[in-house]
């Protein structure tokens, strides 16, 4: 090698063509045994694993730099403040927003939901308004706005789903009318694996000056969200869904809609001056963070990304799609089970049920052989009532789950199938 | 920790076809559990005469479990008084929970019901019936649905 050439810097580097056993030796949670099997982890939809980068950073974080943010001039306050910062700003460019000052970090989904209904829709909202969501959401989409149509006296009307779980754009519009306020909907359902219209619903939204919430927090793991593409007004997501730790999430916000909505929470961090007689509040973002925040939470959130950036993301999600197609083809043959949730855009996860064996059965008997999945209603009973099932059973694919992972689920059903059906079908 | 010590045959068995299911006649004490956790649902239906459970039946979806437990519930609670239902909910307690509890001859079937204990999470799906039970034998307006659930 000539000198020249090694003087050239190093072009960022190329990402690694995805190999998902290269991937999963970055999270540790991987190697680890359930009741004497490797565990195959397939409830991705409740909350993912972190890669050791994220561990590391929130590690190095308590380590060496944790102070609070925003109050100190000392040197850790400023270290701390910088990661918190940051973090900010990643999320930022990651969702392609306009400013910094769109970005706030909440607990997750639910308290951005909740902060929207209470500081944008509360004071709006006049009887006989409507807010307007689909069947198919969680219940973080659903309570919030029907308790501020309590407090306001506004309407919740519900667009209607189909019998394979999609939502018909046209049934939505249909819905979209005069009284209209709000538009909130999941952008992938997290108990079908529905992946929902979201552009067009937004414009249809946009064009009728009614507006727009979208609930990520299934999307945001598996594909790369432009909000400003998209063209929401708000947009809400989870770090715990996405590789990051729990207790950290994102409500984005279109900055002349988030000048407008008064602070949701008062107390420290979200004021400029305070007296007894009058408090002016802080610019935003930090008019909606009242209190010390979750530094370190967002600390790994900011990990999280840098750890999304440096991989084949691509490669990545074409692996999740395959992830999906094997496990549809494996699941095919098991006699009586019924798949809930068959859009034809679906996220890379299979909601189901097999006659003759309660779901929650079914998570005991696969946790016995080291499979994690979901069972219950997924916080969406309104799903569950629709398709007339108490319960489903759920495997939710991250890019580090195997085809291996979904053979070994396949058995453990058919195994289930045998012990509680006593072989019959 | 085996799986058969939770799903043992007994279990299986009442699971597939659970004893004293569907309506009651006459019933007079009635009472509705769930365990939203899981979408569990039981209605229990109860004739009581005087003070005695003279007929007892049950309703609604669940694991098995659950049905198996309503089931077997269901046969060891018939004739008795509304007191030793009650002391024998106290007992199936101790064995659902209770790591220390001696073996129990006076359950009978119900000590089936052993294995639940190494399964914590499925504690609530057992005691889901029973729970019911007390509320319906508890609630002074006979023809009530008071609801009761293990969340
Ligand atoms: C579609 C959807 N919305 C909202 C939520 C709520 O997220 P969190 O519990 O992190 O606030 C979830 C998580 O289960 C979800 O799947």
């Amino acid at each position: 090698m000539n000198e020249a050439a090694a003087r050239t810097p190093a072009r960022p580097a190329e990402p690694a063509a995805f190999d998902v056993d290269v991937m999963r030796r970055e999270f540790p949670v991987l190697s680890r045994r359930v009741h004497g099997h490797p565990l195959a982890y397939l409830d991705n939809g409740a909350s993912s694993q972190a890669p050791r980068a994220v561990i590391e950073a929130v590690d190095d974080y308590a380590r060496s730099h944790h102070a609070n943010v925003h109050r100190g001039v000392h040197t850790l306050s400023e270290e701390a403040t910088a990661r918190y910062e940051g973090a900010r700003d990643r999320v930022a460019r990651w969702l392609n927003a306009a400013s910094r000052t769109e970005i706030v970090f909440t607990r997750g989904t639910t308290e951005a939901v909740n902060l929207v209904a209470q500081s944008h829709a509360r004071p709006r909202l006049r009887t006989g308004d409507e807010v307007l969501i689909t069947h198919l959401e969680h219940h973080a989409n659903i309570v919030p706005w029907q308790m501020v149509c309590e407090q306001t006296g506004a309407k919740l009307v519900v667009a209607p789903i189909d019998s394979r779980g999609e939502v018909d754009p046209e049934a939505v519009e249909a819905l979209m009318g005069p009284k209209t306020r709000l538009f909130a909907c999941a952008h992938v359902s997290n108990a079908l694996g529905t992946v929902l219209p979201v552009e067009r619903l937004v414009a249809s939204a946009r064009a009728r000056g009614i507006a727009t919430l979208v609930d990520g927090a299934q999307a945001i793991p598996h594909s790369r969200v432009d909000v400003r593409a998209l063209g929401c007004d708000f947009y809400a997501f989870s770090g715990h869904k996405m590789f990051a730790p729990t207790g950290i999430g994102v409500l984005y916000g279109r900055e002349s809609m988030l000048e407008r909505m008064p602070p949701w929470q008062g107390g420290g961090d979200m004021i400029l001056t305070v007296s007894f007689e009058r408090t002016t509040y802080n610019s935003l973002p930090y008019k909606f963070e009242a209190g010390t925040p979750n530094i370190v939470g967002a600390v790994g959130l900011g990990a999280a990304i840098d750890f999304l950036d440096s991989i084949d993301l691509r490669g990545a999600h074409a692996h999740e799609t395959a992830l999906l197609e094997h496990a549809h083809a494996a699941l095919a043959p098991i006699a009586g089970l019924r798949l809930i949730g068959t859009a034809r855009r679906k996220a890379s996860l299979v909601s189901f049920v097999i006659d003759g064996v309660h779901p929650h059965d079914l998570g005991t008997v696969l946790d016995q052989d080291g499979i994690a999945i979901r069972t219950g209603h997924h916080c969406a009973m309104p799903v569950m009532d629709f398709f007339g099932v108490p319960a489903t059973a759920r495997a939710s694919f991250a890019f580090y789950n195997t085809f291996e992972e979904i053979d070994r689920l396949a058995v453990s059903l058919e195994r289930a199938r045998r012990l509680f059906g006593g072989d019959v079908g | 920790m085996e799986l058969k010590d939770l799903y043992r045959d007994v279990i299986l068995d009442h699971n597939r076809t659970p004893r004293n299911f569907g309506p009651l006649e006459g019933a007079s004490a009635n009472a509705a559990g769930s365990n939203p956790l899981c979408g569990d649902r039981l209605t229990l239906h109860l004739r009581i005469a005087g003070d005695r459970i003279d007929d007892v039946r049950f309703e609604g979806h669940g694991c098995a479990i659950s049905t198996a437990s309503a089931s077997l519930m269901t046969e060891a609670i018939k004739g008795r008084t509304r007191d030793e239902a009650l002391a024998l909910f106290d007992r199936v307690h101790a064995l659902l929970t209770d790591d220390a509890a001696a073996p129990d001859e006076s359950l009978g079937k119900l000590a089936a019901l052993s294995g639940v204990r190494e399964f914590p999470a499925r504690v609530k799906c057992a005691s889901l019936c029973w729970h019911t039970l007390a509320t319906a034998l508890k609630s002074s307006v006979p023809e009530s649905i008071p609801a009761v659930s293990t969340e």
